[in-house]
């Protein structure tokens, strides 16, 4: 008896030193892997965010790019003095800079895209399970519809259409992926629905959108974030094919993509770091983003637990 | 059974319907191909004849009537560069394609699940947990990085295999393909392998996991305790009964592997519908676009219809399901 009562007081306790996102945590960092991918992760944002200030030249200020520089292998020093670690491409840019202001194209597009959609998403989603009856059907079929075709497809065939540019190729990547988010949303949805809490707040008389956005959402929240995580990826990975097929962004906006594209010409005869390199940040990138997505989803998925 | 079918049928209908105005209007909304066609020194006349032509001079509306009459006798437009009907041109570069998609898809069942099986029966293995690595790798690393790094290694660096094109063909059955020469072989497998990457960890992830499920069953206990050897076990019990779901998925990846193609044959320069699409796409060749667009939505269309109808045939709930909504 005693026993029992020693036990329950610790367990009390241990409950109340650790918050929900205090173990959270604690649970995520546990995996060495998802640790290290999410430092990758941090390090390359802050990389792409800092480019301007950490780069010798800004590679699309015609004023700093030298053609005589062009084509040159890793590690040769420029016409201006610095030494270009990673070689040049064939306008002479130093590839280290590009690629850092590419990563920052590359991370704009993608998330913004994996925002908007999430957004979009969300929204109909919850419209569905909220609403039910024929709205939900209409809102299901077409997600249904949507989903039958791969998102790549989905996004050439809406790239084949709107042309080129940044907004049209965002505009693509959302209509790609909102499919995804609104799934989500509204099978979580329907099962917080039936919850006693949703009923407890219906009773009280709070309003249709309260309980929709102040209850059913955050408790949706999880799996939308596991979800989040690994579509931004991506749409990373989506923007960068089209953009390497010549069907993405223009020349202007020289995503990593933009930069693997340009190199490939170069490739056959050997000069393989203007489409290596890049394609290596793109790579990190997209692979750090997905193992913390994978590990986020065995954390944060309750069935998943021991 | 007969009102599930014929409800699916005309929901396809439905989306082919709904395609084709979304997929003609979007097109001609893009740039103006009379520029891109007519040579940039052409005075006023030539510039109207041109139009006249290529039927631009009209209201959209009336060209999108005029295309629906065509694509319902299976005239979808000439090409705007090759002067051939649009139609014509896809179907002329489908064999290629087609010889492409399912090589990669015999290289991800060949490959997948001898790799699968394995890291199934032993999932504490270092070598499986590689496998299992290699096949995360294989989800996320982008088809055409992988594409570039194969021409690298292969091609560029070690010489062994060529890096473009489709190579000799040669005639069999009836059928000219590329498999049938040794030429041929060499420029398909690097391709094949490209295209074949992403279902290859598909398959090592849906045999690795059948594998794992199955190996707990009474079946398979019961076939130990009769005394069976673990070889007899494994290739014909186990297997028998995970290669039901393995090849539907399998099966049913089919038509992304037409989809994702397009990356593939851009890379190798593989003459397939899907360069014919870039290429067109980038020449602003709007017939060529429309009917690639229309033909790869009916291809899936069809896929999905299949799949319907089977899963309601295997499965009675679906039907009950769709019934009751």
């Amino acid at each position: 008896m005693t026993d029992i009562s020693a036990d329950t007081a610790t367990v009390d306790e241990t409950a109340k030193v650790e918050t929900p996102f205090q173990r959270f945590r604690s649970e995520f960092f546990e995996s060495w892997i998802a640790t290290g991918a999410l430092f990758l992760l941090g390090l390359i944002i802050i990389l792409a965010l800092l480019a301007p200030y950490i780069t010798p030249q800004n590679p699309y200020d015609l004023g700093q790019v030298d053609v005589l520089d062009g084509r040159l292998p890793p590690g040769s020093e420029a016409f201006t003095g610095y030494t270009m670690w990673l070689g040049s491409d064939g306008s002479g840019r130093d590839l280290y800079s590009a690629i850092l202001y590419g990563l920052r194209i590359s991370l704009a597009v993608g998330v913004a895209s994996g925002m908007i959609a999430l957004v979009v998403g969300m929204a109909v989603g919850l419209v569905a399970a909220y609403a039910g009856g024929r709205v939900e059907n209409v809102i299901m079929r077409l997600v249904d519809l949507q989903l039958s075709f791969p998102a790549s497809l989905v996004a050439l065939m809406l790239v084949a259409i709107l042309g080129k540019g940044i907004e049209n190729i965002i505009l693509a990547l959302v209509v790609a992926q909102w499919a995804y988010y609104a799934r989500t949303v509204r099978g979580t949805a329907l099962v917080e629905r039936r919850k006693e809490y949703v009923e407890a707040a219906q009773c009280l008389g709070l309003s249709r959108t309260r309980v929709v956005f102040r209850h059913i959402l955050p408790n949706c929240l999880a799996p939308l974030i596991v979800v989040g995580t690994v579509q931004t990826a991506h749409a990373i990975s989506l923007e960068a094919t089209l953009s390497f097929l010549g069907v993405g962004l223009p020349q202007t906006e020289p995503s990593l993509g933009v930069l693997i594209a340009n190199g490939f010409e170069y490739m056959l005869s050997g000069r393989y770091w203007i489409s290596v390199f890049p394609g290596i940040a793109l790579l990190l990138t997209v692979v750090s983003i997905n193992l913390v997505g994978d590990h986020l989803r065995d954390v944060l998925n309750p069935r998943l637990k021991k | 059974m007969s009102a599930f079918v014929i409800r699916r049928l005309l929901q396809a209908f439905l989306v082919m319907a709904l395609m084709s105005v979304i997929v003609f209007f979007g097109v001609n909304v893009i740039g103006d191909p009379v520029y891109m066609l007519v040579s940039p020194d052409a005075d006023q006349a030539e510039l109207e004849a041109a139009i006249a032509r290529l039927g631009l001079d009209r209201p959209i509306w009336e060209q999108y009537l005029l295309f629906l009459q065509g694509a319902l006798r299976g005239d979808l437009g000439n090409s705007f560069i090759f002067g051939e009907p649009a139609l014509k041109l896809i179907f002329h570069h489908m064999p290629a394609t087609l010889e492409l998609a399912f090589s990669a898809l015999f290289l991800s069942v060949v490959i997948g699940i001898p790799l699968g099986l394995y890291a199934g029966l032993y999932p504490d293995n270092p070598i499986s947990k590689g496998i299992m690595a290699g096949s995360i790798l294989g989800f996320s690393l982008p088809t055409f990085w992988v594409g570039l790094m194969l021409i690298m290694v292969f091609a560029v660096e070690l010489g062994w295999l060529p890096s473009t094109g489709r190579g000799d063909t040669a005639t069999f059955l009836g059928i000219e393909s590329s498999l049938f020469t040794a030429d041929g072989l060499s420029h398909l497998f690097l391709p094949a392998l490209n295209l074949a990457l992403l279902k290859i960890s598909l398959a090592v992830r849906l045999t690795r996991a059948g594998v794992r499920e199955a190996m707990g069953q009474d079946y398979v206990k019961f076939a130990r305790a009769k005394g069976l050897s673990t070889r007899r076990i494994i290739f014909v019990h186990v297997l028998k009964n995970i290669m039901i779901p393995v090849v539907t998925v399998m099966g049913l990846e089919f038509g992304s592997l037409i989809g994702f193609s397009v990356v593939t044959e851009t890379i190798f320069a593989w003459p397939g519908m899907g360069k014919l699409l870039i290429d067109a796409i980038l020449q602003l060749d709007r017939p060529v676009v429309v009917a690639y667009l229309m033909i790869i939505v009916l291809f899936f269309v069809i896929i999905n219809l299949i799949v319907d109808i089977l899963y309601s045939i295997l499965d009675p709930r679906v039907r009950l399901q769709d019934q009751g909504a």
